[in-house]
């Protein structure tokens, strides 16, 4: 899931300060803010009474069901629609994608209320860990079901650098070092081989990814 | 031809030692170490913005190094420099004459002097090596051919030192088969530790640089322990240095001695005097 954190709550009331906003409509989301605890009901009620309490009037709220999926949340907006209208600005509790998508969905100004950082793993309730940059070329076949890419700091495919110590890491120094880890899995496993991990291809991760998976047309 | 492959495979005792370019554009301070350490050494290392801090650059400096009549080993760290430049820079060297290449991953970016840059790491050293001997093999990563190949001595690093042993053997072993040549270690203090490196390596028929680094004070040595990733000095070794009347002068007895050591064991020493570079004949034991 998509891992996000609050936003510096300052930098949220300066947005609407400068706009000169002073009705607000908060969108939250079902999906990863929920589970991150960022952008849940719990969050945007928070949220709500918060800018309440500093003088805004708030116009009305929801939690989408997914909100970066644009035609859900276009139905939500109109759902919602005569809150929306009646707000100068949009507040979303969401990662980056929901907060475009409710751009794309709504004709008034739209603000981000969290902060995006990675595809996490959730470890526990509440604790979240980046396994995956979604490289485009995985490599989990050669490395044991541990990605280099993204648990090495050094991003290396092939390791350990020299700073390794005792199987920590030179640069996360709490951390086993991920190619010692890698290397005792595979070994573990029988698996243990020296062949190099090639170069990866950057190209598969060009930016904006984009993917269409919809048959073409007339084809079914 | 390099000279230095040259003396390994005659299977002379080799010497080098390091050198680091000037953090700036004065090179008399780079040149007075050259001069102190060159009538002493085989080849010097030339650094690659080590530490992950700013330096003129590894290139120009090897150059440097060369027109004073000793060959270098130029560096490249896989830190700063993407695949392209990475191959441009290691043309260029091949151009002005540059022969020994050590290839090595690189400190990460936050242990230097900017520690908001970017890591590049878009490759890594054995995939480098194995690039370069491309390169010697007159292609490109890509496999196009290039117009003049290269003809580098691949080196790498090597940590006798570092555990798990196993992963590190591994790790040598897929260098070599990446076309890795030599090996220069970091610094070794235990010897039993550098004969089961240098054994292991000896079937790959590659040869072994042992790292020698002196240890003026101990100043030097929280210095090591504390920024110097992947290297402990042992206790018995600082304490041996910190109860010296004359510290400095302990830890010239102390490389001494290594390199006696090191003499039986490896196919070369690989001095890093830290500040000490007059007293590189003592620590050889030619005085
Ligand atoms: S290699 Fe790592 S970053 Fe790439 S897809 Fe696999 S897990 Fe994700
Ligand atoms: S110690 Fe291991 S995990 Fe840490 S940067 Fe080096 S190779 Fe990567």
């Amino acid at each position: 899931m998509i891992i996000t954190t609050p936003r510096d709550w300052s930098r949220i009331e300066a947005n609407l300060t400068d706009l000169g906003a002073r009705r607000v409509f908060i969108m939250g989301c079902g999906q990863c803010a929920t589970v991150a605890h960022t952008g849940g009901e719990p969050e945007v009620r928070e949220a709500a009474a918060r800018l309440e309490a500093a003088g805004w009037e708030v116009t009305g709220w929801t939690v989408g069901e997914v909100t970066c999926h644009l035609g859900g949340t276009k139905l939500e907006s109109r759902k919602h629609g005569g809150e929306i209208g009646d707000a100068d600005a949009v507040l979303v509790l969401a990662c980056g994608a929901g907060v475009q998508t409710v751009a794309d969905s709504v004709d008034k100004p739209v603000f981000p209320g969290l902060e995006s950082l990675f595809l996490g793993n959730v470890i526990r309730n509440g604790i979240f860990e980046e396994r995956c940059q979604m490289c485009g070329e995985c490599v989990l076949d050669q490395t044991a079901g541990i990605c280099p890419v993204t648990t090495c700091p050094k991003g290396l495919l092939n390791g350990p650098c020299g700073g390794m110590w005792d199987g920590m890491c030179e640069v996360l120094t709490d951390r086993e070092c991920t190619h010692v880890r890698i290397r005792r899995r595979l070994s573990g496993q029988g698996r243990a081989g020296i062949r190099t991990v090639e170069p990866k291809d950057f190209s598969k991760t060009l930016k904006p990814g984009a993917l269409n998976i919809r048959p073409p047309r007339g084809s079914r | 031809m390099s000279r230095l492959r040259d003396l390994l495979d005659a299977r002379e005792f080799v010497v080098t030692g390091e050198v680091a370019p000037p953090r700036g554009t004065d090179l008399a301070a780079m040149r007075a170490a050259v001069e102190v350490l060159a009538p002493h050494c085989h080849a010097l290392n030339v650094t690659d913005n080590q530490g992950a801090s700013l330096h003129l650059s590894s290139l120009a400096a090897s150059r440097a190094v060369l027109d004073m009549g000793i060959e270098p080993i130029f560096q490249q760290t896989c830190r700063d420099r993407n695949r392209l430049a990475l191959q441009s820079d290691l043309l260029a060297a091949w151009s002005l004459g540059l022969e020994n290449v050590l290839v090595v991953t690189g400190d990460d970016p936050r242990a230097g002097d900017h520690p908001n840059a970017r890591g590049v790491f878009d490759l890594d050293s054995t995939q480098l090596a194995a690039i370069t001997r491309g390169m010697n093999e007159g292609q490109d990563m890509m496999g196009q051919p290039l117009a003049g190949g290269t003809g580098f001595y691949i080196g790498a690093a090597m940590f006798p030192e570092a555990e798990p042993w196993d992963v590190q053997l591994a790790r040598i072993e897929q260098k070599v088969e990446a076309g890795v040549r030599f090996f220069q270690t970091q610094a070794v203090f235990d010897m039993d530790k550098l004969s089961r490196a240098v054994d292991a390596v000896r079937p790959l028929g590659v040869k072994v640089i042992a790292g020698v680094l002196v240890l003026k004070s101990p100043r030097v040595i929280a210095f090591v322990n504390e920024r110097l990733a992947g290297l402990m000095v042992p206790e018995h070794i600082s304490a041996r240095i910190a109860a010296a009347d004359d510290p400095a002068e302990e830890a010239v007895r102390l490389a001494a001695e290594q390199v006696r050591d090191i003499r039986q064991i490896a196919d070369g020493v690989h001095v890093m005097p830290l500040g000490l570079d007059h007293a590189i004949g003592r620590i050889l034991g030619e005085e």
